[in-house]
């Protein structure tokens, strides 16, 4: 196959200065990427370029500055379309990152079209971000909140999730790959039968837009959001994709300049969409970031990031099974590469304390996942998850710590 | 590595291997981690709290008698969490039962200063007597939660029933 012919990992590491450096005295096996994930020189570059010569305010200057910054942004926009493949480009919104974007729609459309006595169905599975966001909205309107529940493996369980629709759905918000057990939801069958129901699907796309090619229009989701730094950008920005549809329909999140058509001191009419969702001057120069990080991305391919990513996650499996006493949480049958684990004995706090010791930096807890955590039983795990640029001799250095810590704790 | 400019040189910090493990995980608190003692709910409490950090997802409930003239009768507690709070939840139990509201009081003070203020006095170490051993905490700045956990939480069940909020979290301090 073409993809593995021109993947070289030991190339792509070279781009990335963070897996240069060493920590506690070993080198660095960063294996958070599910947190957030390094940052490639050319993202880093850019941006410094960008500061350094090419830097000022978008939208508002009749400078020459200005209207580069503006096309650059715009330039941005077009490539967020392209990599969501969305059918147009004002359908793009930049937010903070995908928790700023599920508490804009849970506002803006929300707030404006959910009625007491509504539905929204989220899964077993969310992050807290799109959870507390539904249910502080429930709350607050007096909405039902329902429940999709998982199976042991961690997989959605589609007939049960069936009966929860009915007339009164509204909403559902649902996560596109688990941050804590890697389970891939079906979102196209998904869409559909929410579809069906007359719901309106949003999907939360932080752990899926690093991980493999999203396509909105295939997925046919109202709503689809990511954050800048979980694909190798910058922290600060995000992006949420609506349909013009929904976007045109509801009110602006916040208020301020640039998502203003005219004002008079009696009244505002606000601009389109995404300028309506903008308001005040945005994350600029991570704007920029952004960009360049979907070209590097691109540069390498979601066929060959999928495909790596897919064999260390195989070769992760079967090495983290032979470690005595060790339990893998979430084995779904479509799983992206990342694996919680729990080592009988022996809390996930301490196991990151002696991983950290050689280097090794994993995630230790509850993930931000509460009421996941209490579904399968366990007050926290440790997790490790995979970028492209991780290898398999990284995965043998985790097994060799894992090792170290069975020997700490006998 | 530190300039008017570039701040701390996070790869210089990094670099080398300072800090010991045995140092953290010695025998005595692993012995404790596996074997906690006083490790049971008291059905006859008159004083209790519960104590939790949100960020690691330690939760412990600790339970106390306490004799109308001030002095704890028994101890015990019951929860999860991770080694160093296991184990530092076992030896808070054994160190304060029999023991004074105001003695306990005065020794949970003592900890925490141990353990969160490098220029603490020969003075203070010596009147940490056993618990001493987790001096070796302070070396894993993210770890001295876990070990001060359950003395915040002794703190808040040992308040006069008025002033207590009977959960205690890390990320309220």
């Amino acid at each position: 196959m073409l993809a593995t012919k021109t993947f070289d990992v030991k190339k792509i590491r070279q781009d990335f200065p963070m897996l240069q450096t060493k920590m506690n005295g070993h080198p660095l096996v960063y294996l958070d990427n599910a947190a957030t994930t390094q940052k490639p020189l050319p993202v880093i570059e850019r941006m410094d370029q960008f500061l350094k010569n090419e830097y000022s305010t978008i939208h508002r200057g009749v400078y020459t500055l200005s209207h580069h910054a503006t096309a650059e942004c715009d330039a941005v926009r077009e490539k967020c379309r392209q990599f969501l493949n969305a059918s147009k480009t004002a359908e793009i919104i930049f937010t903070k990152g995908a928790t700023e974007a599920i508490n804009l729609v849970a506002t803006s459309f929300g707030r404006k079209f959910l009625k007491a006595g509504d539905e929204i169905i989220i899964s077993a599975i969310e992050h807290h971000s799109n959870l507390v966001a539904w249910q502080q909205l429930a709350k607050e309107k007096n909405l039902t909140l329902r429940v999709a529940p998982v199976n042991d493996k961690g997989e959605l369980l589609m007939e049960e999730f069936e009966k929860l629709l009915n007339p009164r759905t509204y909403f559902v918000a649902i996560t596109h790959i688990s941050n804590v057990l890697g389970t891939i939801n079906p979102i196209q069958e998904i869409t559909k039968r929410a579809h069906h129901a007359g719901a309106v699907v949003l999907v939360d796309g932080a752990q899926s837009a690093p991980h493999m090619k999203v396509d909105v229009q295939e997925l046919d989701c109202d709503f689809y959001c990511f954050s800048g730094h979980k694909i190798y950008g910058p922290t600060g920005v995000g992006v949420l994709y609506g349909k013009m549809k929904h976007l045109e329909e509801m009110d602006p999140y916040q208020f301020g300049g640039d998502m203003i058509e005219q004002v008079t001191f009696e009244k505002t009419t606000f601009a389109k969409p995404p300028a309506k969702f903008e308001a005040g001057t945005p994350a600029i120069a991570e704007i920029i970031g952004l960009g360049a990080a979907m070209d590097y991305l691109q540069g390498i391919g979601f066929e060959a990031i999928v495909e790596h990513e897919h064999e260390l996650l195989e070769y992760a499996t079967k090495a983290l099974s032979r470690v005595p006493g060790l339990r893998i949480i979430g084995q779904a049958e479509e799983k992206a590469s990342l694996i919680s684990f729990v080592l009988e004995g022996v809390h996930p706090h301490d196991i990151g304390t002696v991983l950290d010791q050689e280097g090794i930096a994993i995630r230790a807890g509850h993930h931000c996942a509460q009421p996941l955590m209490k579904r399968f039983g366990i007050s926290a795990t440790a997790r490790a998850s995979f970028a492209f640029y991780n290898t398999k001799e990284e995965v043998d250095k985790l097994i060799s710590a894992l090792e170290k810590v069975s020997k700490v704790f006998k | 590595m530190t300039d008017k400019f570039h701040g701390t040189n996070g790869a210089e910090k990094f670099k080398s291997q300072e800090v010991r493990l045995d140092d953290l995980y010695q025998e005595v608190i692993l012995d404790h981690n596996r074997r906690p003692r006083n490790f049971k709910k008291l059905e006859d409490a008159n004083a209790y709290a519960h104590g939790h950090n949100p960020l690691c997802g330690d939760d412990y409930f600790l339970y106390l008698v306490v004799d109308p003239s001030g002095m704890i009768k028994k101890v015990g507690f019951e929860g999860d969490g991770c080694a160093i709070s296991k184990s530092s939840a076992s030896m808070m139990t054994a160190a304060v039962e029999g023991k004074s509201v105001k003695d306990a009081n005065a020794l949970k003070d003592n900890f925490i200063h141990l353990l969160t203020d490098n220029t603490a006095s020969e003075t203070v170490r010596a009147a940490a007597g056993k618990l001493k051993i987790f001096e070796g905490v302070k070396q894993f700045p993210v770890r001295v939660k876990c070990a001060t956990l359950i003395w915040r939480t002794l703190e808040e069940a040992l308040k006069d029933r008025s002033q207590r909020k009977e959960e205690v979290s890390t990320e309220k301090e």
